[in-house]
């Protein structure tokens, strides 16, 4: 136990780390995500084709392949990033395919008939977009992508594999030390995971009972 | 094609809509050629050497050699081992669970569900090294251990959500003709949700093959680590992309066709629920039993997709 006490400040940047690519790379695959979900379910074919492909492939990618990818072969073809940005750009790569999915999901599972209602009294594009599918579609996206983002908070742990200094590699540099204790410190580093992973999962949950759209 | 953002376009619309597509066509195609342009242009390293663009055939040609596809077949090989070993026990532990999740005793589906809670709130690489460091099974076993254990604990929970989802009659029918609640369980339940949860069941095996990958980062000889590592360090540095290339087609390769195999199975097993000659009657009756899968599933927190965990 005194292994953990005393190298506690590691923990605890290594967690900051954790903490802080899990909110840029959220962050970025919301956004990128949204955008993908956009041209996914656009009437224009190129832009859709263009969104099937690229969630297809990042979606059937390991995200190790993502993450060395930046690691290594971006450096290798003469990007010179910080090995941070790079693991976040990766995480946002490997994120935003799945917010697409689960973006696209809640936009369709708004039934036909509540945009044809819409439309028939005459609300135009953007009226039927902003009063009536949105704000039915994001009540539906908003449990799905708190599971998405449970996911990356796990997945942030390969960036401790490519030169991150985040809470699993910290936790390693720990073991290299303190060999003897390994069992309190990798508890305690799972305990760092569980404080994120099931806040984040009690918030879905919470949520999910308040706005439940009752059909 | 109507969906719920657009009418089924009239003939302006159609028109314009072919405009913009021809548009993006040109911004996506004007995209890739740059970026295949900027990956064929030779590089000056910092110290002042030359090296070749990454399509030059001098970074290829060992494609050609039969020993490297030998070393690249036996990376290969390692990491569909650890799937293998991953996936039957993944199953095995999933149905365990799902067994225990269900069990009427509180004394043993309280504990169980501390557990499953445990294990999907924890980073796959964790558990891999906490069996590497605390059991000192060699990067194998604990690559084994970290996938099964995992993958498990969602199998399960996709097992627990299809018995959940039966209708209670089901249940009701099998005591009733004396068979006890295990057989009950066992024979008439468990059946009808393991077939109705086999496409999410083979969604999470493609997570558990992409994840198999992280076995790189515990030392095991997967096929990452072998191609561009051992690999590389034997050819030379001048192949990375090269060897990169091949694993990154061979992975997704792998994992299309198997997510192509789960979609197929999905069709079946929707097929197979909807008889040909099905009047409106039992059409609803499947209906109301898709959407009760569904509510389920959502309970579980999981997708009837699947492979939302990433």
């Amino acid at each position: 136990m005194d292994a953990v006490l005393e190298n506690l400040p590691t923990f605890l940047r290594g967690f900051g780390v954790t903490i802080a690519l899990l909110g840029i790379a959220g962050a970025g695959a919301l956004v990128i995500g949204t955008l993908v979900a956009a041209m996914r379910i656009s009437p224009v074919g190129s832009l859709r084709g263009f969104a099937v492909v690229y969630t297809e492939i990042l979606r059937n990618t390991p995200l190790t392949l993502v993450l060395f990818f930046c690691a290594f072969i971006l450096p290798y073809l003469g990007v010179r990033i910080d090995f941070f940005v790079l693991a976040a750009i990766g995480l946002t790569a490997y994120t935003s395919p799945f917010v697409a999915e689960a973006v696209r999901s809640g936009v369709n599972g708004v039934p036909v008939g509540q945009a044809e209602a819409a439309r028939s009294i005459g609300l135009g594009f953007g009226q039927t977009l902003g009063l009536v599918v949105m704000p039915q579609a994001i009540r539906m996206v908003i449990p799905p992508l708190i599971n998405v983002l449970i996911a990356l908070t796990k997945n942030t742990s390969v960036a401790g594999a490519f030169f991150v200094k985040e809470l699993f590699a910290s936790a390693q540099d720990v073991i290299n030390v303190r060999g003897d204790q390994v069992f309190a410190i990798l508890m305690a580093v799972a305990v760092f995971y569980l404080v994120i992973t099931v806040t984040l999962g009690r918030i879905a949950a919470v949520v999910e009972k308040r706005v439940a759209v009752l059909r | 094609m109507t969906n719920v953002l657009y009418d089924t376009p009239g003939p302006r619309a159609r028109r314009l809509s072919r405009i913009a597509s021809i548009v993006g066509v040109v911004v996506i195609a004007i995209g890739l050629v740059a970026l295949i342009a900027a990956l064929a242009a030779p590089r000056i390293t910092a110290a002042g050497a030359e090296l070749p663009g990454v399509f030059d055939p001098s970074r290829w040609d060992i494609l050609g050699d039969r020993a490297v596809w030998r070393r690249i077949g036996a990376g290969l090989l390692n990491t569909l081992q650890m799937a293998g070993a991953g996936a039957v026990g993944a199953v095995v532990l999933g149905i365990l669970l799902s067994f225990l999740r269900t069990a009427r005793s509180p004394w043993i589906r309280y504990p169980v569900v501390v557990v499953l809670e445990f294990l999907r709130g924890m980073p796959v690489l964790l558990m891999m090294l906490f069996t590497l460091l605390i059991f000192s099974t060699g990067a194998y076993w604990a690559g084994v251990t970290g996938l099964v254990l995992y993958n498990g604990a969602i199998i399960g929970e996709a097992l627990r959500a299809g018995i959940a989802s039966l209708p209670r009659g089901q249940r009701e029918a099998g005591l009733a003709i004396g068979l006890g609640p295990v057989r009950t369980r066992l024979l008439i339940e468990f059946p009808q949700a393991f077939r109705q949860m086999l496409p999410i069941i083979i969604a999470q095996l493609v997570v558990l093959l992409k994840d198999t990958s992280l076995a790189y980062a515990i030392g095991y000889n997967e096929l990452l680590r072998t191609t561009t590592n051992q690999m590389v360090n034997y050819y030379g540095s001048r192949y990375l992309f090269t060897l990169f290339f091949v694993t990154f087609a061979i992975y997704l390769t792998m994992n299309l066709l198997l997510s192509w195999i789960a979609r197929v199975v999905a069709r079946r097993t929707d097929a197979g629920r909807i008889p040909k000659g099905s009047t409106p009657f039992s059409r609803r009756a499947e209906k109301r039993a898709a959407a009760r899968r569904e509510r389920a599933l959502d309970r579980a927190g999981l997708e009837a997709g699947g492979g939302a965990d990433a």
